[in-house]
């Protein structure tokens, strides 16, 4: 079992999320970093899908009630184990009474930790992962709090101290992101200038970023085309009648401030303007607040492509580890 | 004839199917018939199909179905999906305590957040829709029945449409800059749209009365939870019925001891007959409830 001494600032229970339930109010959730979260799970023989800890910007304290054997991947925050750093992106052993702590984010804003097992919370509409805005999945529906106590699950056997992930996996994280975005969905009702700057121009994370959506700040405001609003769709210009929001679509409430929806997105009424796609979501999720992005213009072909890459990439650790 | 769907993917997962620009019964009952023919073909590498207002959306895995073929196949399913006009669902009976302590300690709380901050979200909800005062307003929003059009936001929470004319439908505005709390189980209502606030949270929505049944529940202890922790589906029929403190606390006891239940019959709806008589057919499903 592991003790949670201090929580950190956000740290939860996720797996790659659930799908299927989305229709009735409740989003993917999972991993913001899907990539991390199944480097960390390969590390140490686990599934790429189990289930992990997925801490932001602020990471936790905790105490090994068993012998485990760890892995952290993602945000670069650096793991003592007992005060001692422990290698990034690789297999280490923990003792019974060994308590893990971590030093502030250099690069990324997310870190996962795996142990050889999983964390062993029940499954919840086929996952682990926790939707804290339903009270939903992971430890009884919530981030994690002091005391609370974590069941780990029955190791596989294939995990070993020391496996290391080679430096052609590892991720570039931090410096200027690029997001790749395909344009659509309500892309037309911008004015023309307006989808010009969206692309042109440099953008910062404000600090409503979390694991519903991204709020970025700093370029122009963003105008839509006037027009007589239809009935039902609000009063405002980049109102639509209420809809689904894909994950990684792009609205900007007022025309003021972009925001990119993730794994724990709602719902609403403001026109979408296009998708980050697929394989860049990862990114978006290792994003520190006044962080500097670029919005680049790409074709469904292009996501397509990239997807490909990124999954092969997926394909290539797993057979690695877990062959 | 109806206006083209307008399709749109966003990026490699979602297809995004704007049915119509503006709400209208018609329009979700076309969403209706095309996203149910969809979830019967069962298409692999379809993750989700989600029914919106006036819009659905389709989450897909493109490593099992390229994009191209899942537009061709909505297509054809759009071109075969004749909008029934006449569906099975169920009449669901909402015990509402209107102007309650709770959401009026917190709409005083986000006072500066409103339109018009020397009135409460119920009077200033009458007075933009031309009713006379609190009372005339509660009526007219218990007084026909409301479609659940979609389920979303967060878990669970149900869109609704009232059941009336165009020109009856209650609108007003969302708050001016959203709350950062919402008591749960919160009646609200943005643009032309109630919802129930299905949990404790963030909203936007003006704030009219709270109602004693959970309407999602992940540890399920009501009988009608039992099925699934989501209660509302697209389609159901929602009748408001104002209750008094006395009955609401009557109510919330049931809940906490587990035996708190909901009026639910079956009932048939038919947007033909809807539109012949909007205002006498809507009585003939609340007849179903007696």
């Amino acid at each position: 079992m592991i003790k949670v001494l201090k929580p950190g600032l956000a740290t939860s229970v996720q797996d790659l999320g659930r799908e299927g339930y989305y229709h009735l109010g409740i989003p993917p959730s999972g991993a913001l970093d899907q990539y991390a979260l199944s480097a960390a799970n390969c590390l140490v023989g686990n599934p790429a899908g189990a289930a992990a800890l997925e801490c932001t910007l602020l990471g936790p304290e905790l105490e090994f009630t068993v012998d485990a054997l760890v892995a952290v991947s993602g945000a670069h925050m650096a793991a003592r184990l007992d005060g001692v750093q422990m290698p990034h992106d690789t297999a280490f052993a923990v003792c019974a009474g060994q308590v893990l702590r971590f030093d502030f984010p250099k690069i990324g804003a997310r870190t996962y930790i795996a142990v050889a097992g999983g964390i062993d919370v029940p499954l919840v509409l086929g996952s682990r992962s926790t939707y804290a805005l339903g009270a939903l999945g992971g430890y009884q529906g919530r981030r994690l709090a002091a005391g609370d106590e974590l069941p780990i699950g029955e190791p596989s056997g294939q995990g070993k101290v020391g496996a290391s992930l080679p430096m052609a996996l590892r991720q570039a994280l931090g410096g200027e992101i690029e997001l790749r975005v395909v344009p659509g969905l309500y892309y037309d009702r911008l004015l023309p200038t307006a989808a010009k700057s969206f692309f042109a121009e440099p953008w910062t994370v404000g600090s409503e970023a979390d694991r519903i959506g991204y709020r970025f700040k700093g370029g122009s405001a963003l105008q839509f085309q006037p027009r007589e609003q239809p009935f039902g769709a609000g009063s405002d210009p980049s109102n639509i009648v209420d809809s689904c929001y894909p994950i990684g679509s792009i609205q900007v409430p007022a025309g003021l401030e972009p925001i990119v929806l993730h794994r724990d997105a709602v719902s609403g009424g403001y026109a979408m303007i296009g998708t980050v796609i697929s394989a860049d979501l990862d990114l978006i999720g290792q994003m520190q607040p006044n962080q500097k992005a670029h919005f680049v213009e790409v074709s469904l072909e292009d996501a397509l492509l990239a997807r490909q890459h990124y999954k092969k990439k997926l394909k290539r650790m797993s057979e690695l580890f877990l062959s | 004839m109806s206006q083209p769907i307008r399709y749109s993917f966003g990026a490699d997962e979602h297809l995004f199917a704007e049915v119509s620009d503006s709400m209208s019964l018609e329009a979700f009952f076309r969403g209706m018939a095309i996203t149910r023919a969809l979830e019967k073909l069962e298409l692999e590498g379809v993750l989700d199909i989600c029914l919106a207002n006036a819009s659905f959306q389709v989450r897909f895995d493109p490593d099992r179905i390229a994009p191209q073929a899942l537009l061709e196949a909505v297509k054809a399913v759009e071109e075969k999906a004749v909008a029934e006009r006449r569906i099975q669902t169920r009449i669901i009976e909402v015990p509402v305590l209107y102007n309650d302590p709770w959401t009026h300690e917190t709409l005083m709380r986000f006072r500066d957040r409103h339109q018009d901050p020397s009135a409460t979200d119920l009077e200033y909800a009458a007075r933009i829709n031309g009713l006379a005062d609190v009372e005339a307003f509660i009526q007219a929003h218990s007084g026909a029945p409301w479609f659940v059009s979609m389920v979303g936001f967060v878990a669970g929470l149900p869109f609704m449409f009232q059941m009336v004319e165009r020109e009856r439908q209650l609108q007003v505005p969302k708050y001016l800059r959203p709350r950062t709390d919402t008591p749960k189980l919160t009646l609200g209502h943005g643009g032309c749209f109630g919802c129930i606030y299905s949990v404790r949270g963030a909203g936007g929505y003006q704030m009219f009365g709270v109602t004693p049944a959970p309407i999602y529940d992940p540890a399920q202890s009501l009988a009608y939870l039992k099925e699934h922790m989501v209660f509302f589906r697209p389609g159901d029929i929602v009748q408001f019925k104002p209750i008094d403190r006395a009955s609401y606390d009557q109510a919330v006891a049931e809940v906490e001891a587990g035996t708190f239940d909901l009026r639910i019959r079956p009932v048939e709806f038919s947007l033909d007959a809807f539109l012949a008589d909007p205002q006498g057919y809507p009585k003939t499903l609340q007849e179903v409830l007696a």
